[in-house]
């Protein structure tokens, strides 16, 4: 079977550094110039709905960049083995396998994140994003490679995650990871003051409102135009 | 490159089998870690009903085993109110009843279990009877607890679960602002009779006067039904014993 014939052709180069010029771009390029929610506009859906409170979405991020640094691991691995025809499945098994194995983790060791995760955690299978650098990078390039981009762009997830979760627990609760911010602040300023918290903010209009101001920012800073 | 179809086909076998054997083996493991991690969720909220939330938080997973073993007795009746200690020959423990399953079930083969909050290690000095309820809300099943002081008519506090209710709207049932809403409601009306308590529709009002009535919660009129259904239903199906333990008491102060 003729299933052995691409890599061979590079010869013996000197080695390239392990943190080289194009390596460090594979991981910094995700996170601003080419993030995937803000420029490639992919996973919005986890990015609205799990982001309410710093803690699943610290979870969720975690668990996204384990499951893309792995599955580009995987897939780059077994690149000249998967048959051409089949490869969207086989990306699909080894990913679902993947999210698979983080939910059950969840559910043993961290039950309350469980309940409140579970059905985001098990849309990680249908991530854009994790689907798009298998069949874009992993399927074409060398495992270290594979995982510095999956590990990048799985960055570039996280930290819009993040900063969204924050305003919106911040603006929508009035605290940051379960601390209570807005009671702190308040009472510098006397018992009868009470910073107002926006319920928009809870719901997931308020995801919208926060990551179009980040976009726009963004793109403000980068001069990025969609063509 | 094009592949046979033999390869093809072998391959997808070959990764079948891998990554089911991992999926099991992980599944296996991790097994009697997530039983005891769904038993202590349980346990967190039949407690929820009577303590309140943030206590519960603050208690570490040992802490929260021990306080149920020492707070907590069971019994299991039936529809009319008599213990069941065994069914075919297995002894019945209120743990052990699935709620969900005996949902489908016809009414009179139901097992209902029953919590009983007393005071640390006096099964006597009983401080509120927990009861589960189980109904449907819009999406899918809701399921809660609710515990009723020792008059037997009002309610000290309620948890609620849902499996599927929409985040924001349905899925407030589980926020304990919506649940503190039913706290020192009563069940049964002037003349005796189960009336239960129902959330209104809309939100906003105030039912303090109103011991049967509870602000509903805007936008999520079909769960806040649900609820109500569920309630009105579990507590009539609880009647019997509900009644036993009320005119036990009665007599005891007429003593």
């Amino acid at each position: 079977m003729s299933t052995e014939t691409v890599e061979k052709a590079i010869e013996k180069k000197p080695a390239e550094a392990l943190l080289s010029k194009r390596r460090k771009r594979l991981i910094s390029d995700p996170l601003v110039d080419d993030n995937p929610i803000t420029i490639q506009v992919l996973g919005i859906c986890s990015a609205l709905a799990v982001t309410t409170q710093m803690k699943p979405t610290l979870v969720m991020a975690i668990s996204v960049i384990f499951v893309m640094v792995m599955s580009n691991l995987v897939i780059s691995l077994m690149r000249n083995t998967i048959p051409s025809r089949v490869r969207i499945i086989v990306q699909l098994a080894v990913v679902a396998s993947l999210v698979t194995l983080v939910n059950e983790v969840l559910k043993a060791f961290a039950f309350d994140m469980y309940k409140e995760l579970s059905v985001f955690v098990g849309l990680i299978i249908t991530n854009c994003i994790v689907m798009g650098r298998l069949e874009a990078f992993a399927l074409g390039n060398k495992p270290y490679d594979s995982v510095l981009d999956g590990f990048g762009s799985a960055l570039g997830y996280s930290w819009i995650i993040l900063t969204v979760a924050f305003f919106r627990e911040l603006w929508g609760s009035g605290s940051v990871f379960g601390l209570p911010i807005f009671d702190y602040v308040s009472s510098i300023f006397g018992p009868d003051f009470k910073l107002a918290t926006n319920g928009l903010m809870v719901s997931p209009v308020g995801a919208f409102v926060i990551l179009g101001l980040i976009i726009w920012v963004q793109r403000t800073k980068t001069g990025y135009v969609e063509h | 490159m094009q592949q046979s179809n033999a390869y093809i086909i072998t391959f997808s076998v070959i990764l079948t089998v891998v990554l089911g054997l991992l999926l099991s083996g992980t599944s296996q493991v991790l097994g009697p870690l997530q039983k005891e991690a769904e038993a202590l969720d349980k346990k967190k909220q039949i407690l929820g009903a009577v303590i309140s939330a943030e206590e519960i938080g603050s208690m570490k997973a040992e802490e929260i085993n021990a306080f149920y073993n020492s707070h907590i007795a069971t019994v299991v009746v039936d529809i009319e109110g008599n213990e069941v200690t065994e069914q075919g020959g297995t002894p019945v423990t209120a743990e052990s009843v699935d709620i969900g399953k005996n949902y489908k079930k016809p009414v009179e083969e139901r097992l209902f279990p029953v919590f009983i909050f007393h005071e640390e290690g006096n099964a006597e000095a009983v401080q509120s009877y927990i009861f589960p309820v189980y109904g449907a809300g819009l999406w899918d099943a809701i399921w809660g607890f609710v515990a009723l002081d020792t008059d037997m008519n009002t309610i000290g506090g309620v948890t609620f679960a849902h499996a599927g209710e929409t985040p924001g709207l349905g899925a407030r049932i589980t926020e304990s602002g919506v649940q503190q809403r039913f706290v020192g409601k009563e069940i049964f009306n002037e003349q005796g009779e189960l009336v239960a308590v129902s959330m209104q529709k809309g939100e906003g009002k105030d039912y303090t006067g109103e011991p049967h009535k509870v602000d509903g919660m805007s936008g999520a009129t079909i769960t806040a039904n649900g609820v109500n259904d569920m309630l009105s239903n579990y507590l009539g199906h609880y009647k019997a014993f509900i009644d036993s333990k009320k005119s036990s008491t009665t007599l005891a102060v007429v003593n």
